[in-house]
């Protein structure tokens, strides 16, 4: 095991916790404005595949991002026209999404499976030029990656000291009182929704265009419910949601790094660690969630008579 | 439900109810059909034409007809698999899982004991195809009912992990020494295959699933636990109250789901394949959440729109050969007509919310 193997591992690590973090911050919005949004895998699908179509046809990877962004927010305000415009199932309404982004993403990227697109540029992490061992190819990143820790204390602070974010938790907590105390549950909600898109563009995009530069059927395997289970490690509050991210790109280099010690494990049961361990760590911290989740997460805001 | 009593004679007044409940369906199917025709155009492919194939290649023959109950029988049993848990609130979207964790101890018995007879090995192998789908089921249902983790999350977790540990076993010890091109298990033996129903595919499966699912229909009706399911899913606190073992029924609700999805993965190899290869579930599992949602956990709705979903994936296959299009489509018109259900809360038969 060498020094830049490792580094290796650990940039894949940084990789991989950076698209999960975007995603979970998304769900955290959409969450405390409560619901709970099982599209986001499908959603994810779908932006990955209109981001990496769109670099691939205008051959410009920051376009793609802002395709990605664009599309999980359209497909996320689908998903917010029926859960709080037609006031349907959450659950269920959010499974149809996922469904329909299965197919619409397979359909979109059905002629991009080998295409070969111009990724965003990677730099290095200032100053580590100095030290020799850093300074290689492995350990570069795109500026999607320097951005997720800036998004997300911009998300918290959006969350938990501007008047809009008092008013988005309000309406998770208790919409009627929200509702009475002067605010729109409706507004409130389609605008979580539509930041929590945007946010799951930025995921996916991070994924498809930044990361693996591939398109392929059901390419995030799960990342979106991941991302889901994360939000309950998280309590509900976007800086614990780095802890999150981090312990899921821990997963993915503890699975690279069996596989690089030459230790004899299979790759198709090294590749259940990280639903495993999101498992483990939900069952862990799963007591203690109640104080933490929003009063009427997932309940169905009824309109005020 | 209104209390108001109907005046009408009972058979007009069922007339009247059940043509209307007809109407409603077809009025669903026909506005997701269009949609779909929409979205089909927009990719540039013809929709009629599209939709002409999926029913002259299905309906339109004996043989497509056949695999359209081959593909129907899975869907059944995956179907209940989430009726009987959402009787009791809880929602089951593992099925997926269950079913491969199904035909994984399923198939262990079909390798491991091949000197069986028949009529043992049948009722062994599918008992332990039931068996695989419980315990796959039975973590989620201890944390659901010991009030830690929902089921939603954890059931959808361990789709992940179910097909990796089949792969992994086919890979590894089950593999067939004669295949080395195309990772499969040995192919089972005669006596543990689903018997045929003439010179069709159709398998025993079919029969396993039909009676499941009247099984499932006198549970409900017409049973003390048939009630007691109804009262927790009302209320649960209110049927804690009046002595209802409400966390046994938890457990035991979700358990059962996951059986049922085992026996239908389990019967699906046996029967369809006759041997275990990875990846064998065109998502069987996600598509019978469908089925029970738009069948609002309804035996009799769960029948026909079993059918009707099946005919759709049969189309998807065709769509998939005649015109190129990837058989992720068929999730779009299935997606798109739970849109329609979901938009439309009024459209749902009353009284059976899933």
């Amino acid at each position: 095991m060498t020094l830049l193997s490792l580094l290796g591992v650990v940039s894949s690590a940084i990789f991989s916790g950076a698209s999960l973090l975007y995603a979970t911050l998304g769900e955290i919005i959409n969450e405390r404005a409560g619901i709970v949004d099982l599209a986001l895998e499908g959603v994810l699908l779908v932006s990955a595949a209109t981001g990496f179509a769109v670099t691939v046809e205008t051959g410009s990877p920051y376009l793609g991002v802002l395709a990605a962004m664009l599309a999980g927010a359209a497909l996320n305000l689908l998903f917010g026209y029926l859960v709080i415009g037609r006031r349907a199932n959450q659950l269920a309404s959010g499974l149809a999404v996922m469904f329909f982004g299965f197919g619409l993403s397979a359909l979109i990227g059905r002629d991009y499976t080998s295409a070969r697109i111009n990724s965003l540029p990677r730099f290095a992490l200032p100053g580590t030029s100095l030290i020799p061992a850093l300074s290689t190819s492995q350990f570069k990143f795109d500026p999607l990656i320097y951005l997720a820790l800036p998004v997300t204390v911009l998300v918290w602070w959006l969350l938990f000291h501007t008047r809009w974010g008092l008013g988005l938790r309000a309406v998770g907590e208790n919409a009627q009182t929200a509702f009475a105390a002067g605010r729109s549950p409706q507004r409130i909600q389609y605008q979580a929704i539509i930041g929590s898109g945007l946010l799951a563009g930025l995921a996916a995009a991070h994924l498809s265009i930044a990361w693996t530069m591939v398109w392929g059927e059901f390419m995030t395997a799960g990342r979106g419910f991941i991302a889901v289970a994360l939000v309950i490690f998280s309590k509900w509050h976007p800086l614990r949601a780095i802890a999150g991210a981090l312990l899921f790109g821990g997963a993915v280099a503890f699975q690279l790094l069996m596989q690089a010690s030459g230790i004899q494990i299979s790759p198709f049961l090294l590749d259940t660690t990280p639903y495993l361990l999101t498992l483990i760590v939900l069952i862990a911290w799963g007591g203690t969630r109640r104080h933490a989740a929003p009063a009427s997460l997932g309940r169905v805001y009824q309109g005020t008579e | 439900m209104t209390s108001i009593p109907d005046k009408r004679p009972p058979l007009a007044a069922w007339l009247v109810k059940s043509g209307a409940v007809v109407l409603r369906y077809l009025a669903i199917f026909v506005v997701a059909f269009t949609l779909f025709g929409v979205i089909l155009w927009i990719a540039g492919k013809d929709p009629w034409l599209a939709i002409r194939d999926t029913l002259t290649y299905t309906l339109g023959s004996g043989r497509g007809l056949s695999e359209v109950v081959v593909k129907m029988t899975p869907l059944l049993l995956t179907a209940l698999a989430v009726a009987v848990p959402s009787r009791v609130m809880l929602i089951n979207i593992g099925s997926e899982g269950q079913l491969y964790m199904g035909a994984c101890l399923g198939t262990w018995v079909a390798l491991s004991f091949t000197g069986l007879p028949a009529w043992v090995m049948l009722p062994f192998m599918l008992f332990m195809g039931a068996v695989g789908g419980a315990l796959w089921a039975l973590v989620p249902a201890i944390l659901r009912a010991r009030g830690l983790v929902n089921e939603t999350i954890t059931t959808l977790l361990l789709n992940y992990v179910a097909p990796s540990l089949v792969t992994f076993f086919i890979y590894g010890p089950w593999r067939s020494p004669g295949n080395s091109f195309y990772p499969q298990t040995l192919d089972f033996v005669p006596a543990a295959r689903l018997p045929l129903l003439g010179d069709t595919r159709i398998h025993l499966g079919l029969v396993v699933g039909l009676v499941m699912l009247g099984l499932y229909w006198l549970l409900m009706k017409y049973t003390r636990w048939g009630l007691e399911m109804r009262a927790i899913g009302g209320n649960a606190q209110a049927a804690k109250r009046s002595g209802i073992p409400v966390t046994t029924y938890l457990i035991l609700a979700l358990c059962i789901g996951g059986a049922l999805a085992g026996v239908a993965g389990i019967a699906e190899v046996a029967g369809a394949h006759g041997r275990l290869r990875p990846g064998f579930s065109p998502g069987f599992g996600y598509t019978g959440f469908l089925i029970n949602w738009l069948a609002g956990g309804h035996p009799l709705g769960i029948l026909v729109m079993a059918f009707v979903v099946a005919l759709i994936t049969s189309g998807g296959d065709i769509l998939q050969i005649n015109q190129g299009l990837p058989f992720a489509v068929v999730d779009i018109l299935l997606a798109i007509t739970l849109f329609v259900v979901l938009a439309r809360p009024a459209l749902r038969l009353k009284g059976k919310r899933a």
